[in-house]
């Protein structure tokens, strides 16, 4: 949702408004808050990953230096299997989420219908409500649609990696379809218009036209929703079943039964990947 | 759409009865023209009366509500614009950002699937035609407004369309850029000899371009002329008062002899002029008089000949504007009527021109006077 | 769509059953979980809580995240990227892993501790803290509250105090009665941003909270899990699912006016 709100920070002060000289907000103290802020942003972080290479069993304690929890986590299976997990659900879900929530925002935005102004609210609900929320729907959902299917039809459906992977779709469309709307909001219809004039048809202008120039916010979108699915854990939590731990999950049992110090190894992991991709994403950006 | 030999008759576009509607909101009302072939046709009018929409069906943009829509005489009803001999350079220009310059010039040819080999070349020459043989590998970012125009230009005559519909090209640019795309656009024109229809809401660009205008109000077409007769024989009010200024005066017709009319208003003054319209006596009716056209005379020297009318007024106020002095005269307290004098040598000698408060004689013309009924 | 519409159905009908003795429900059309929740002095009180603790984390982000736009906004357009570079990196990084961070710093075991420890303090107990709670809560909502309010003042016409100097307003009177109002439809994004996932956290009271202060992401979780009383969360999840809605439809308001 905040992806929303940056993408439409470009720069839209005028030019002239970008010369005046901006001073007297008392610089001084602006400084010393945003250096407070930044240290409070990432010195957190930063100790996670000087304590990843601790040689120490205690978090806060520094024992020396050591590869060995990297050694560890890369030979657990557990949180391997969780990782490859994690990696499966981030990537299915993507993919889908983008399709449909690609196509939903074009449809949103090209055509006015009855109910609209429903349908938009209804499409934003799992961006705005708590995760936990959607999370307790989302089980409900399930576990009633698979008593009623199982009663009917004699299967045997269950919980599984499969319903995280439906759960992270449904929350990631919306998401992917606020970011792709938010990237339409700047596009110039005329230029479909212009494309149709000199003689394309509607394929050719979605393909030489509309898609090559809302393909950065596609992209913003595709990869918003992949850092959501790897970040979620509560959703995760509600909808799968045994054996389908997601990495957060495997994460958060270890964090709370106190038990390994591999979670900083992990963490830095995580956060080198998230690191990759934001990375990732303003390049996209910036080649707008 | 090839193969077929157009019939056309030298008519590019014909509209009959076309009507659009938006919902509740009739955007164009029964218009019918003809557009001829090689013509620079401008439809001029005030925003929202008519003239985009009108465009935009001939672009296939929008289809008609109902009326037919004929380009060289081959029916055009829903026929997509992709399928039209038309090309359109839009408002604001819209040249895709993605692509090079060339790219964008490229872009119909490649879809219309002209062999390879020939495209490079027409590309060239269309930028070549617009001066901008050396801009190819640009991107539309990196280029001025009046460059940006010049490769919308050649991106639509690229494909020799057979009418080039232009949305208020220059409405973007300064004056000074606005007066040289103006010649440059009718320099290809010329050249070029491709039927023109030109979207604009300034008048001084219409009529200086134009073979003909079509001046639009409210979803209608008022008038079809020529520069001259628009300007020169306004057959309503609102063309009128649309193009150029104009005074107009109220009041009823008491004699009407061949195509001149009299009208008397509520003061007594009797005013001739020439009705573009046939008028009968007892009608309302306004005359319109052009402030350039009016002559004003010290009260004992005689103005124009005999033919023309006169009445006595007071001068007012008086606005030197450097080419020429507007004069502001008063006929009674209820009405003045604005005079233009071009300046010369002599009238620059202030005192010896009017002064605020002299009395004199306006007068004009009969056939400069147009009496008009609505 | 069908994944929105019909889980919302089912926690209607849920919401209005009541709970078997075996833990499974039973339909029949009843308010008690509602007056349940609006009776019941612990249930209310972690409703109070979710609110007020969602109510300071919003403040107190806005506080701070403001002055740090404004200082982003002020720099040179090379550092600017840099610097937004940054608030986007938390932003992007997995929530859990950050607050476990917290946790390293303030556990019993911690940072904090060991470092006060060497000079000979006693330990000080920290994690099970409503402080606790609100640090990480603030911690996790701060990038939701720069961005917009980048966005809002990075539009803004700074010419415009240029002109209420022109016309005799002090510095003061040129912030509150120019820049803040023009600005304030970042801040109102943002608050909707940050008190939305702070009402409904679940992870920094579990975490950081060490169960000891419970929010309402806590109570469903509990509800439908260990308590096994669906209907009783249903009810819960509805109400925050109502007032939240509320929420959103100020939230399109406030950005649409800020778009015109």
């Amino acid at each position: 949702m905040a992806e929303e709100t940056l993408t439409r920070a470009a720069p839209t002060a005028p030019a002239a408004a970008r010369d005046t000289p901006r001073r007297g907000f008392g610089e001084g103290a602006l400084l010393v808050n945003a250096i407070f802020c930044y240290l409070f942003l990432y010195v957190p972080i930063l100790i996670l990953i000087v304590f990843s290479f601790s040689n120490s069993s205690l978090a806060g304690v520094w024992g020396g230096f050591t590869f060995d929890w990297y050694v560890k986590l890369f030979q657990n299976t557990r949180l391997m299997t969780a990782m490859g997990n994690s990696l499966y659900v981030a990537t299915a879900s993507m993919i889908v989420a983008t399709v449909i929530g690609t196509l939903v925002a074009l449809g949103m935005e090209r055509f006015r219908f009855r109910g609209r102004q429903a349908f938009d609210v209804q499409l934003y609900m799992p961006v705005v409500i708590p995760d936990i929320v959607m999370a307790v729907m989302l089980l409900l959902f399930f576990s009633n649609a698979f008593q009623l299917l199982n009663a009917l039809l004699g299967s045997s459906f269950r919980l599984s990696l499969t319903t995280v992977i439906m759960a992270h779709i449904t929350f990631n469309i919306a998401f992917v379809a606020v970011v792709v709307r938010s990237s339409l909001k700047g596009f110039d219809w005329r230029l479909e218009e212009a494309a149709q004039d000199l003689g394309a048809n509607e394929f050719n202008t979605f393909r030489h036209v509309t898609f090559p120039l809302i393909l950065p916010g596609i992209i913003g979108g595709a990869l918003m929703a992949f850092t959501l699915s790897l970040d979620d854990y509560v959703i995760s939590y509600f909808t799968n079943g045994p054996g389908a731990s997601t990495l957060p999950i495997e994460v958060f049992s270890r964090i709370v039964a106190a038990s390994a110090p591999t979670i900083n190894a992990v963490s830095t992991v995580i956060f080198l990947a998230s690191l990759l991709l934001v990375s990732v994403s303003q390049l996209l950006q910036r080649r707008r | 759409m090839e193969g077929l030999p157009p019939v056309s008759d030298g008519i590019a576009i014909e509209l009959r009865d076309v009507v659009k509607r938006f919902g509740e909101v009739t955007a164009v009302d029964n218009v019918s023209m003809q557009i001829r072939d090689g013509e620079f046709f401008s439809m001029l009018g005030p925003s929202g009366c008519g003239k985009t929409s009108t465009l935009r069906m001939i672009a296939g943009f929008e289809f008609p509500t109902s009326g037919e829509l004929l380009i060289h005489g081959r029916e055009m009803g829903q026929v997509p614009p992709y399928k039209r001999p038309v090309n359109t350079v839009f408002q604001s220009y819209a040249l895709f950002p993605h692509m090079s310059v060339e790219r964008n010039v490229a872009f119909g040819l490649e879809m219309k699937q002209v062999p390879k080999a020939e495209i490079a070349p027409r590309v060239a020459e269309a930028l070549e035609m617009v001066r901008l043989g050396s801009f190819g590998e640009r991107y539309p970012r990196q280029m001025s407004g009046g460059q940006q125009q010049r490769v919308a230009l050649a991106r639509a005559l690229v494909n020799r369309p057979e009418v080039l519909l232009l949305d208020e090209p220059l409405g973007a640019l300064d004056q000074k850029l606005r007066k040289e795309m103006q010649a440059e656009l009718k320099r290809l024109q010329s050249l070029l000899g491709i039927t023109f229809i030109f979207v604009t809401h300034d008048q001084e660009e219409a009529l200086t371009m134009s073979d003909r205008i079509a001046i639009m109000n409210q979803g209608k077409v008022l008038q079809i002329g020529s520069p001259t007769e628009i300007y020169e024989r306004p057959n309503c009010r609102f063309v009128a008062d649309f193009i150029g200024e104009s005074n107009f005066i109220d009041g009823t017709v008491r004699h009407v002899e061949g195509n001149y009319a009299t009208i008397e208003t509520v003061e007594g003054i009797k005013l001739r002029g020439i009705a573009p319209r046939p008028v009968s006596t007892g009608a309302a009716a306004t005359l319109s008089l052009r402030p350039e056209k009016i002559r004003l005379t010290p009260p004992r020297e005689n103005g124009l000949n005999g033919q023309a009318s006169s009445f006595p007024v007071r001068v007012e106020q008086i606005d030197y504007i450097g080419s020429d002095t507007r004069i502001v005269v008063r006929v009674n307290d209820k009405r003045t009527v604005d005079v233009w004098e071009q300046n010369t040598l002599s009238t620059l000698d202030r005192d010896a021109y009017w002064q605020p408060g002299e009395e004199a004689v306006l007068s004009y013309l009969p056939n400069n006077g147009l009496i008009l009924t609505e | 769509m069908i994944f929105f519409l019909l889980p919302f159905l089912i926690i209607i009908v849920y919401a209005f059953s009541s709970r078997s003795p075996t833990g499974g429900v039973e339909f029949t059309f009843t308010l008690n979980n509602f007056i349940t929740l609006f009776s019941d002095p612990v249930y209310l009180s972690i409703f109070w809580r979710s609110i007020w603790m969602g109510v300071v984390t919003t403040v107190l982000c806005a506080l701070i995240g403001y002055p740090l736009a404004l200082f982003i906004v002020l720099q040179p357009v090379r550092w600017r990227s840099i610097l937004i570079f940054l608030i986007l990196i938390p932003f992007w990084t997995n929530f859990l892993v950050r607050i476990y961070a917290w946790m390293t710093i303030l556990g019993n075991n911690g940072i904090v501790n060991s470092t006060i420890g060497f000079f000979g303090f006693e330990p000080v107990t920290m994690l099970g803290t409503q402080g606790a709670v609100l640090l990480g809560l603030v911690y996790g909502e701060l990038p939701f509250m720069v961005l917009p309010i980048y966005a809002s003042i990075d539009r803004f016409d700074f010419r415009l105090l240029e002109a209420a100097n022109d016309l005799g307003a002090s510095r003061w009177q040129r912030f509150v009665r120019v820049m803040l109002p023009l600005t304030a439809p970042g801040i109102a994004a943002g608050s909707v941003l940050v008190f939305i996932p702070t009402a409904g956290n679940y992870i920094v009271p579990a975490l950081l909270g060490g169960g000891k202060v419970a929010l309402i992401g806590n109570f469903l979780e509990q509800q439908f899990g260990s308590a096994q009383n669906q209907p009783l969360g249903s009810a819960a999840a509805l109400l925050v699912m109502l007032v939240l809605t509320a929420g959103v439809v100020f939230y399109f308001r406030v950005t649409d006016e800020g778009e015109r």
